[in-house]
């Protein structure tokens, strides 16, 4: 049974409105469903407020087919049409469906590009921070540790949990929007210290000290605990941002891991005594060469052809740290005629890029240099992609299945390597 | 129907509810978690997702006995888009209480329980059919293996 305090019980009777007691409603539903027995507090939400292809708009026309419908019916899920007030708390947008100025060179159309200035309009209208990443923490949204937040995007989610030590669940999109109005989230799950414990035990028995190899293990982890917490102890070296990042992606893709321990690394895993709140328990896991290759070779089973003609980096949106490297990386080079590379980034991150000239030379190189979206949320790849490649365990996990094409994956090196030659030759060192 | 309805169920279970309402329908049962967004198309209900058990196959108009969910934040979004375009699961029975689960039975509205008091994964086969009635906590099976 959800518990509700004054203040809460005003709102679901519309003391604030229309549109904040149908958030409330919608909470509490989802808190029944959750089996929570209340709220926390919130202040620090993202997500995808009202933003939806032309499509969704569309199926609401009776409802006038706008944005004001479509956060009713959708996001709010309310059995009504309401006026949707100003956000008062602090909240943002995270990625969106196209860049805003190359959106022709994806493949968009004049009416989606249409769509997509209109919704981000009314976003920016009802209150809400227009960063337009899957990295927040690198564009200014950055929690601090124990803030209970609301957020979507399972990479951002397991970055604020792991790297952080704040408090979030995996929101979706509908728990989201209702927590901008009502500043309420279940309590339940990683905002509580009890479900912020480890489950299971991985021992790393080779080094894990390079973005390539962080990616991997995160890729194996998520296989080995499925959505459990893991606490990772021995080799793993090294640790920085970007590696983070990229470990966190891998392992909510392969499993659904929403937060880690890493003995040593993260802030609530001193010990391992700290990360299991006690006495280890769970199962035991060992990542040795034999499991690493069997990871390589899983994330390159749907490549066949070496003839690359798409690299895609940039997942989650890459760092101005990434930006650099890769603009080294392309010096003095030319992406191949058969060939295209796009590097997805936030708007926040692309300014710092340009101002530090690493824009001008990728784009020099021939390479495009993007912001909002990726390849797997935008569905777009250049024209007639058979063959991709990636650095990201997550984007390789993701964009072959959603896309139906081919996909290699390895370090950031090999990608440009590939992107330069249009052909495919990374290897497990 | 009703040459099912008169034989006596051969497994009921019981659950705790997550979404009220009664649905009953055929089962479609997989082992492995299911990711919403990028691991389903929205449009057919088919799973997409490479190595999965159900790759192409549809849970439209099944109830889908699966252990929860993985992957994406989108689950809820990927799931509640299934709603609009006719192709949602009858139902949902899950063993593993997420927030993507908890929130796509949610906005979807489709009957749903979980925290069972025995495994309905081990009970229940595709092909199955299962009738669940959330709102008194329990569910019914007919195997379809036992005419």
């Amino acid at each position: 049974m959800v518990r509700l305090s004054d203040d809460e019980r005003a709102m679901l009777d519309g003391r604030d409105g229309a549109a904040v007691a149908r958030a409330m409603d919608l909470l509490v539903r989802y808190a029944e469903a959750l089996g929570a027995e209340g709220f926390v507090y919130t202040n620090n939400v993202a997500g995808v407020p009202g933003s939806s292809p032309q499509w969704v708009k569309d199926y609401y026309a009776a409802d006038g087919g706008d944005y004001r419908a479509v956060f009713s019916r959708f996001d709010l899920d309310s059995d009504d049409v309401v006026d949707v007030p100003v956000i008062q708390g602090f909240a943002c947008h995270l990625q969106g469906g196209m860049d805003p100025d190359q959106w022709r060179e994806m493949g968009m159309s004049e009416a989606a590009n249409a769509n997509f200035r209109s919704d981000e309009a009314e976003v920016a209208a009802h209150g809400v921070q227009v960063l337009k990443t899957c990295t927040p923490y690198l564009a200014g949204n950055v929690p601090v540790m124990g803030e209970h937040c609301a957020w979507m995007e399972s990479s951002a989610v397991v970055f604020a949990n792991s790297v952080i030590g704040a408090r979030t669940n995996c929101e979706g999109r509908e728990s989201t929007s209702a927590a901008m109005l009502a500043k309420r989230i279940p309590n339940w799950g990683f905002h509580r210290p009890e479900g912020r414990r480890g489950h299971h035990s991985i021992r790393v028995d080779v080094p894990v000290d390079s973005i390539f190899e962080w990616g991997m293990l995160g890729y194996y982890t998520g296989w080995a605990v499925e959505d459990a917490i893991p606490v990772l102890e021995g080799r793993v070296a090294a640790p920085s941002l970007i590696k983070h990042k990229h470990f966190g992606a891998a392992a909510a893709s392969s499993g659904g891991v929403e937060m880690y321990h890493m003995v040593g690394i993260t802030p609530e895993a001193p010990t391992a005594e700290a990360a299991f709140g006690g006495a280890r328990r769970g199962e035991r896991f060992a990542y040795g060469a034999a499991e690493r290759r069997r990871v390589y070779e899983r994330l390159n089973s749907i490549g066949d052809s070496r003839d690359v003609d798409y690299v895609m980096l940039g997942c989650p949106h890459a760092s101005i740290d990434q930006i650099a490297e890769i603009a080294a990386l392309l010096e003095g080079r030319r992406v191949h005629e058969n060939s295209a590379l796009w590097v997805f980034t936030s708007r926040a991150v692309k300014a710092t890029a340009m101002a530090s000239g690493h824009v001008a030379r990728i784009e020099a190189a021939g390479a495009r240099v993007m912001t909002d979206t990726c390849s797997a949320i935008s569905q777009a790849v250049p024209p007639g992609t058979r063959v991709a490649a990636f650095d990201s365990a997550k984007q390789a996990h993701y964009l072959p299945a959603m896309m139906g094409i081919e996909g290699w994956f390895g370090t950031t090196a090999e990608c440009v390597d590939a992107a330069c030659t249009g052909t495919w030759a990374g290897r497990l060192a | 129907m009703a040459t099912v309805d008169i034989r006596p169920p051969d497994i009921v279970l019981r659950g705790r509810r997550v979404v009220g309402g009664v649905a009953e329908g055929e089962a479609l049962v997989t082992r492995q978690t299911i990711s919403g967004w990028g691991g389903i198309n929205a449009m057919t209900g088919t799973v997409i997702e490479n190595h999965h058990e159900l790759k192409d196959i549809s849970f439209a108009g099944k109830i889908l006995v699966f252990p929860g969910a993985k992957g994406s934040s989108g689950w809820s979004g990927a799931f509640h888009t299934t709603r609009l375009t006719g192709k949602a699961p009858l139902g949902m029975l899950y063993t593993v209480t997420t927030t993507k689960a908890a929130l796509g039975a949610v906005v979807m509205r489709v009957p749903t329980l979980t925290d069972f008091d025995r495994n309905p994964i081990d009970l229940i086969a595709t092909g199955d059919r299962v009738r669940i009635d959330a709102d008194a906590g329990e569910v019914l099976i007919w195997k379809a293996d036992t005419k």
